[in-house]
Order: structure tokens, then C-alpha cells, then sequence
């Protein structure tokens, strides 16, 4: 199949190819900054979209032996300011607010009466580094339980004694790995883990995993997502 | 299997000169999204490896390299991995909607390796690294280029599942058990990055030393005077 053209008639052929990739163009929208940070902000939502629908609450993160935790001494310490920001454990309270049938202060002594989990999970921070540590505290969906939380709401949001603040998913709040930690290898939490009660959530990166918690509130709207996440890391950040 | 040969005539010099439509439309737009978005994941991955430039613990932090800023997409960590999180969607699309359409249109017969193509490898080789003689080709693609061709399609494969196994090591947490868990899974995608800046460097020595006429095919996708035509 062999056809006979004019060189010129080539040149119109070669042409409209070329013309045909100018939809790559497209992509060149990245490339101007008025367009750059919209584009970017939807990609990202995209990947929380996705990573949202595709979380399983049933799916449990890996568990190790102890002969696979890192020594204690080794678990890095990522506070956003200060190591330590000074809460008096004697007088500390959980402060409990929005879609519960009962608000108000809860002292360490309650929430450890709730049935106690220990676990061997890994900690992933958003860095790239991770880390086997154990961690015990109580299951958050039984502290929610205790409040008597709307868990069809949408949101769990935590405040923290260093300014730093948090918001999970419902799903992940429910999720039988999320703890209210208020122990690493056994005993109670330091200062610089976040004394006397963090998140702990195999499911999530680091940064989700508030420390030192003072405020707790099931809600259906926010406000503001996180301390990082309003900075422009992904809202979601389940692994 | 060469559909489409023209014969191209000039209208002074009455001489003639065949050429060849080697690459369809949707082989010659994939590679160049391809080109882009590869280089967006590459530039933002080394953004947010720059966070942690090391496969060890934590403590005590030992770098493997300090990538330059210079050669960083984003600025910072968050921007690295906006980035990587929205391109890494258009580098999945890109990739399906190549294999796919290579092969639904039989067109993957032009370019993927096959057990018959193996005692062709050896000759290219000879030729290329050892000044042997240059061995005949009758295709569009010789034998060792159909496994460069194929085993980068194999590695940007790998790169999306050891991704995966980074991004979601408890959803996916049977690929990154395969991998070794996170912790191996996050050494995989930058050895597999580094395997496809490998081919790249390859790739681009190839298409400088080919010359215009063979780089101008991937933009219009004909060729004037491919070698392998019997003359």
C-alpha cells in the first residue's frame, strides 16, 4: 500500500500532526501562577477524596512483636513548638463539646476506666521516617460512647495545651486502632509524647496525631482543618 | 508491519523518498504528558525526600545525600507533596490510557519485547557498546529497544505500586508487606526512580545521536527514510 504524495502536500500532513498534541498545552496551566495554586489545592482535595472513600473502617494497620519495637529512648519527639507546655496534670481536664449528649470537663481517671488497648504499631511521620512503638491508652469510639457522640456527625476536633490543633474523620475516630493514648511502652506519657493524653492512630501520618489534648468536640462543620493541613498538607492523610 | 508507507516526491528534482507513520497519535501524545508529568514527580519527589534524605532510624538521623533545593519542585515539603499527590494522577491516567490503547489497537506489536526477540539483543549490544557490526533491522523498533521500551513501561508499574505501598502501607498493606512493610517499601520507589533517570539518560544519548529527522517522528509521527525499509 504505497502512495505517491508532493513534498509539499507532506509538509501540510506533518503539520497537522503536530497540531494535533497543542491539548498538551493544557498542562502548561500549572505553569502560570494565578492558576498554580487552585490546581494543586484540587489535586489534593482529589487524593483526600479518593483516600477517604477508599478507607476501610474494618481494616486494622499492621501489628509487630515486642522484639520488633524500637527502644523507648529511640521514638523521636516532633513537637510543633515546645517540648513541654506546661500542663499541670493534677487539675488537667478533657474539655468535651458539640454534638454529645454530655458535655463537659472528664478527668485521666475516667477515661482510664474505660477498657485499656495496648499495641505495637508503626508510626509514620509525614517526613518519610517511621517507627515501631507501643502505645496503650482507650479506644476513642468507647470514649465517644461515654460522651454519648452523634457519630453520624461528620468530624471529631481536638485542641491542644500548645496551640496546636486537629480534626479527624468520623470513620477514623470509630476505627478500633484509634486510641486516646495516655501510654507508650507501658507507662504513662511523658511530657514530651504529649502528657497526659494524645492521639494515637495507626491509621493516620504523625501530624494527625495530636499531643497533650485539652478540648474535644464532635462537629459537622470546620472551622479550620489543622495545624498543618491549613498550612497546605493534605486533610485526610490516612495511610 | 509497516502500515503506512508514503513514497514523498519533490515537485523540482522529481526524486523520491519513502517515509513512515511509526507513531500513532496516541503513543506520540502519552509520551509527551508522560515526559512532563515524570519529570513533576521526580523534581517534587526529591522535594519531599529533601524532609527526610535517609533510609535509616530516626534516631540518630544519618543523610544519605543532600539533594540541592535547586532541583526541587515546591518549594517547601507540603508543596512537594501537592505536586506529587496531583500529578501522580495524571501519570496513572497516562500510563493505562497507553497500555490500553497499544493494546486495543495491536499497536503494542510494534514495541513490546517477545521471546523471539532475544537472540537479537546480544547483536545490538555487540554493536552499540562494542563496535561490533551493525546488525540488520527489518522493524521500527530493534530488539533491544523493545526491552528498554518494555521494561520502563515495567518500571513506571513499579513506580505506582511501591508508590502506593508509601502512600497507604495499611490500605495496601498486602503490597507493602510484599515490599518488606514501609519501611523497605519507601527504599523501592527511589530505587525504582532512579532506574527510570537511568533509562531516561539512556533515551536521551539515543535520540542525540539519531538525530532530527528520528526526534521530529515523535512529534508528527512520520519518518523519512527509516533504516529498516528495503531499498
Amino acid at each position: 500500500m504505497e502512495a505517491r504524495i508532493d513534498s509539499r502536500k507532506f509538509k501540510k500532513v506533518t503539520r497537522r500532526e503536530l497540531l494535533k498534541l497543542a491539548p498538551l498545552l493544557a498542562v502548561g496551566a500549572f505553569g502560570i501562577p494565578k492558576l498554580q495554586e487552585p490546581l494543586l489545592k484540587a489535586g489534593l482535595g482529589f487524593s483526600d477524596w479518593a483516600s477517604a472513600r477508599g478507607f476501610r473502617s474494618g481494616h486494622l494497620a499492621t501489628t509487630f512483636a515486642d522484639s520488633e519495637l524500637a527502644p523507648f529512648e529511640k521514638f523521636p519527639i516532633n513537637g510543633y513548638d515546645v517540648a513541654d507546655p506546661g500542663v499541670d496534670l493534677e487539675k488537667w481536664t478533657l474539655t468535651v463539646a458539640g454534638a454529645v449528649q454530655k458535655p463537659g470537663d472528664y478527668t485521666l481517671a475516667q477515661i482510664q476506666a474505660l477498657p485499656r488497648k495496648r499495641q505495637n504499631t508503626r508510626h509514620v511521620c509525614v517526613e518519610g521516617w517511621d517507627v515501631i512503638g507501643r502505645f496503650g491508652g482507650t479506644r476513642l469510639s468507647d470514649f465517644l460512647k461515654l460522651i454519648g457522640a452523634d457519630t453520624t456527625a461528620r468530624f471529631i476536633t481536638v485542641e491542644c495545651a500548645d496551640d496546636y490543633y486537629e480534626s479527624l474523620d468520623m470513620a477514623t475516630a470509630l476505627h478500633p486502632q484509634t486510641l486516646l493514648c495516655y501510654e507508650m511502652y507501658d507507662q504513662a506519657l511523658t511530657r514530651e509524647h504529649g502528657a497526659p493524653v494524645r492521639l494515637n492512630i495507626p491509621t493516620k501520618v504523625g501530624y494527625k496525631q495530636a499531643k497533650y489534648l485539652t478540648n474535644l468536640s464532635v462537629t459537622n462543620v470546620l472551622d479550620r482543618v489543622g495545624y498543618w493541613e491549613d498550612q497546605g498538607y493534605s486533610r485526610f492523610y490516612g495511610l | 508491519m509497516h502500515e503506512a508507507v508514503i513514497e514523498i516526491e519533490s515537485p523540482k528534482t522529481r526524486e523520491v523518498e519513502p517515509a513512515v507513520y511509526e507513531h500513532p497519535w496516541a503513543v506520540r501524545f502519552s509520551h509527551w504528558l508522560n515526559a512532563v508529568s515524570l519529570l513533576v514527580m521526580v523534581a517534587s519527589g526529591f522535594q519531599i525526600f529533601r524532609a527526610f534524605p535517609s533510609f535509616g532510624a530516626k534516631i540518630p538521623q544519618k543523610d544519605l545525600l543532600h539533594w540541592p533545593k535547586a532541583f526541587a519542585l515546591g518549594g517547601w515539603l507540603g508543596g512537594g507533596l501537592q505536586w506529587h499527590l496531583t500529578f501522580m494522577w495524571i501519570y496513572i491516567a497516562t500510563g493505562l490510557f497507553y497500555l490500553g490503547y497499544q493494546m486495543f489497537s495491536r499497536n503494542h506489536r510494534q514495541v513490546l519485547f517477545t521471546p523471539r526477540d532475544i537472540r537479537g539483543v546480544w547483536p545490538m549490544v555487540h554493536y552499540y557498546f562494542f563496535f561490533g557490526p551493525k546488525p540488520v533491522v527489518r522493524e521500527v523498533y530493534n530488539p533491544l529497544q523493545k526491552l528498554a521500551y518494555t521494561s520502563v513501561v515495567g518500571l513506571g508499574v513499579l513506580s505506582v505500586a511501591t508508590g502506593l505501598a508509601v502512600w497507604k502501607p495499611v490500605q495496601f498493606s498486602w503490597l507493602a508487606w510484599m515490599m518488606g512493610g514501609f519501611h523497605w517499601a519507601r527504599i523501592w520507589h527511589f530505587a525504582v526512580m532512579w532506574a527510570i533517570l537511568f533509562f531516561l539518560l539512556g533515551h536521551l544519548i539515543m535520540v542525540v545521536l539519531h538525530g532530527w529527522n528520528n526526534f521530529a517522528s515523535m512529534l508528527t509521527g512520520w519518518k523519512k527514510n527509516p533504516e529498516y525499509l528495503e531499498r
